[in-house]
């Protein structure tokens, strides 16, 4: 298939490839890191992530409508206010659902599923009511839109670019509250043994609503930033589901840490799969092979051992 | 019938209760008596199969999905069929008969059409259905409007491979809309390679097989075929393969969200579609999806199609005035919805040349029925239940409309079953 192309034109096709298997491996870190949260730290099957991810898209819609009839000559930087927004708006309806739904259901796990999936359907048809069912276009600033230009012929998307930097720093914010901080080994030692933790003087049932509501709070902001290079409508999120529980699964439930190299993983085959194959054929490859690896290892790639 | 109850009741009620009532009741008999001489033939003449027509109305089904994922395409067409009905019911109704409908949720979930294509037809013995929106749906609907000989009048654009006596398909079969569209790009543009795009079901798959025969026929080479699973978000691998393979056209059917993904990804991939490098020619993307892609995201496709909101003419004038005014300043009209609106009007159309509304009567006059009112010019129904229409290709403006760049000469003939493209 590379006949007639000479060494640099492949050269740059590779380099742009590369790019887009780490473009898709942010999006995938920024998709699962709040579900990698909720599902592994408190073993809650959150089902309605997709939804506050478009509630974080809807939220970047509102806003960019807001600024630029308000405030115009600062529109170029309204994305951050509306990742500000989407965090705490989501985070905030996360404390509500789960003060109101989860931690009713805390020992019926498969509940759970039930539960949220049904809280999808709402928050879906609420979207519908509220919003319409056509999607709606959130328009960027300018500066977003475009490529850097490398060579003549690499070019890299600023927006991929941009997803990657928020993905980042999500990752290592995650990484220090979760690893460095006082709220986050009171979240480990409430998932290692709740009774031992609640015996020492740990609130358990307030780091539940925190953890559900920083769990959904960084859906929110993967929803406004995925307004970038996805649609925003009312069944949106159901895109973004299949593939996040994949990411997590993949990884290790209860790992961070896995939850990433699981991403890496699967961006990386698929986007070179996709490359070689077409589309639909990377795509059932690459759940082949996963599907495969989890046979042998059924914990996910970075299963913590825990004993039993 | 409406003489003998004049005489009838003036008399028993003019003993009683005095000449001055009687003749009150008198004359509001005589308005009665006309008004129902208006309403048309009689009921027992026009409707013989049991359907829902009084003497003064007809029951109508509107089935399409109100909520779900399809909602987004289907609610234009909802609008599109109530405009026609109460136009038409405006100027007089059908047969004299006010159009009554009767609207069902398909919730974008196929059995459930089904089922509520059922109740329709057996429940509210409705005289047309008028919805549907997906291949799936309408496939989930066929057995049962054939089992009860109903007549469903389908809006969208579609794969073609199908003529059932109990559909009229108001919306293009795949031919009409990819020969037009690739000859056109090949005659004005110069085009010497394509590549095809597709999300991953039936519609594309099928089109882009009839546009790989033609494309075949014409001694041009695709470069490339590429399908998308439905929801698809991240497209930058098929952008790289584009962008090595050097087509002249991109010919693109991606549907639903995923279209938004694609040229957002194009876009920010530096791909400037006004330069026509390479160029995109779409028959997936209507008005109603550039709303939530963003005109600026697309400016510069072209979209092969039989509508466009924009198309000059004074009835495509009067229907957008009348669908802005009913539904708002800032609706758009789409290729699909501007189908669905001509279904209730043939409908009539086919009615009143049968002088009835049984189904086997309006079957037998279909063929030759005009609409000369239709917004995109001018429709006649081909004996294969499709429409004779013409083809236009549009170029998208940065504020959401197209402006149509040409249009066949001739209306394009429905050919559901190409020879050699299946």
């Amino acid at each position: 298939m590379f006949d007639g192309y000479t060494s640099s034109e492949l050269m740059s096709i590779f380099a742009m490839q590369g790019f887009a298997g780490l473009s898709l491996f942010s999006v995938f870190v920024l998709m699962a890191m709040g579900l990698a949260i909720i599902f592994g730290q408190m073993g809650v099957i959150n089902m309605a992530h997709g939804e506050f991810m478009i509630l974080g898209a809807y939220t970047t819609y509102l806003t960019s409508g807001f600024f630029q009839s308000y405030l115009p000559s600062l529109f170029g930087g309204y994305f951050f206010v509306a990742m500000i927004l989407a965090f705490l708006i989501c985070a905030a309806l996360g404390a509500l659902v789960e003060w109101l739904m989860i931690r009713r259901l805390y020992h019926r796990p498969l509940d759970t599923l039930l539960a949220t999936w049904g809280l999808s359907l709402i928050m879906q048809q609420a979207y519908r009511s509220i919003f319409g069912a056509r999607e709606v276009g959130v328009e960027l600033p300018e500066w977003m839109m475009g490529a850097f230009q490398v060579t003549d012929l690499v070019e890299l998307p600023i927006n991929g670019l941009f997803v990657m930097i928020i993905a980042l720093s999500i990752a290592v914010g995650v990484y220090l509250l979760m690893y460095r901080s006082g709220y986050g080994k009171k979240v480990r030692a409430v998932v290692q043994n709740r009774p031992m933790a609640e015996a020492v003087g740990i609130n358990s049932a307030g780091i539940d609503r925190a953890t559900f509501a920083l769990g959904c709070g960084i859906a929110g902001i993967a929803g406004a930033a995925f307004t970038m290079i996805g649609s925003t409508g009312p069944s949106s999120g159901q895109a973004y589901i299949v593939d996040t529980f994949l990411v997590v699964v993949f990884g290790g439930a209860q790992s961070l840490i896995g939850t990433i190299v699981s991403a890496f993983g699967i961006s990386q085959a698929q986007s070179t799969m996709e490359f070689f194959l077409s589309g639909s054929m990377a795509k059932v490859l690459t759940l082949l092979v996963v599907v495969g690896i989890l046979m042998l290892r059924p914990e996910g790639l970075m299963a913590l051992k825990v004993r039993r | 019938m409406g003489t003998t109850e004049i005489t009838a009741s003036g008399r028993s009620i003019g003993k009683g209760l005095g000449f001055r009532k009687s003749l009150m009741t008198l004359a509001a008999s005589v308005m009665l008596a006309t008004s129902a001489q208006a309403a048309g033939p009689s009921t027992a003449e026009v409707n013989t199969t049991g359907l829902a027509v009084t003497d003064d109305t007809v029951t109508v089904g509107i089935l399409h999905s109100i909520t779900g994922t399809m909602a987004i395409s289907e609610i234009g067409s909802v609008q599109a069929e109530k405009l026609a009905i109460e136009q038409i019911n405006a100027s007089g109704g059908v047969l004299g008969r006010e159009i009554k409908y009767v609207q069902e949720d398909g919730a974008s979930d196929w059995p459930t059409f089904a089922e509520k294509s059922r109740k329709l037809l057996r429940q509210d013995d409705v005289a047309a259905i008028f919805g549907a929106w997906t291949s799936a749906s309408r496939k989930a609907i066929l057995p049962v409007i054939e089992q009860y000989n109903g007549m469903l009048y389908y809006p969208t654009f579609y794969e073609g491979l199908e003529q059932s006596p109990n559909v009229i398909y108001t919306g293009q079969e795949a031919t009409q809309q990819i020969l037009a569209g690739i000859d056109w790009a090949v005659k004005e543009k110069g085009a010497k390679s394509f590549y095809l795009l597709g999300s991953d079901y039936i519609w594309p798959r099928t089109s882009n097989k009839i546009a790989r025969k033609h494309i075949d026929k014409l001694g041009l080479k695709v470069v490339g075929e590429e399908y998308y699973p439905l929801g698809h978000t991240q497209f930058n691998s098929v952008i790289n393969k584009i962008k090595l393979k050097k087509p002249d056209v991109i010919f693109a059917s991606v549907v639903g969200g995923s279209n938004v993904a694609f040229y957002k990804q194009m876009k920010a991939a530096g791909v400037d579609f006004t330069e026509e490098k390479p160029l995109l020619l779409t028959i997936s993307v209507t008005e109603d999806e550039i709303r939530g892609i963003g005109g600026e995201n697309v400016e510069g496709i072209y979209a092969s199609m039989k509508y466009f909101q924009s198309l000059d003419n004074p009835n495509n004038q009067e229907f957008v005035a009348a669908f802005k005014e009913t539904y708002g300043d800032d609706m758009v009209i789409g290729d699909v919805t501007q189908a669905a609106y001509l279904g209730p009007w043939l409908w009539k159309a086919a009615v009143e040349k049968a002088g009835s509304f049984d189904i086997d009567k309006i079957r037998e006059v279909f063929a030759g029925i005009e609409f000369k009112k239709a917004p995109e010019g001018y429709v006649r129904i081909h004996e294969n239940h499709h429409l004779w229409s013409k083809t236009r290709i549009g170029r998208a403006q940065t504020d959401g409309q197209y402006q149509v760049v040409y249009e066949t000469e001739e209306l394009m003939e429905p050919d559901p079953f190409p020879e050699g493209y299946q």
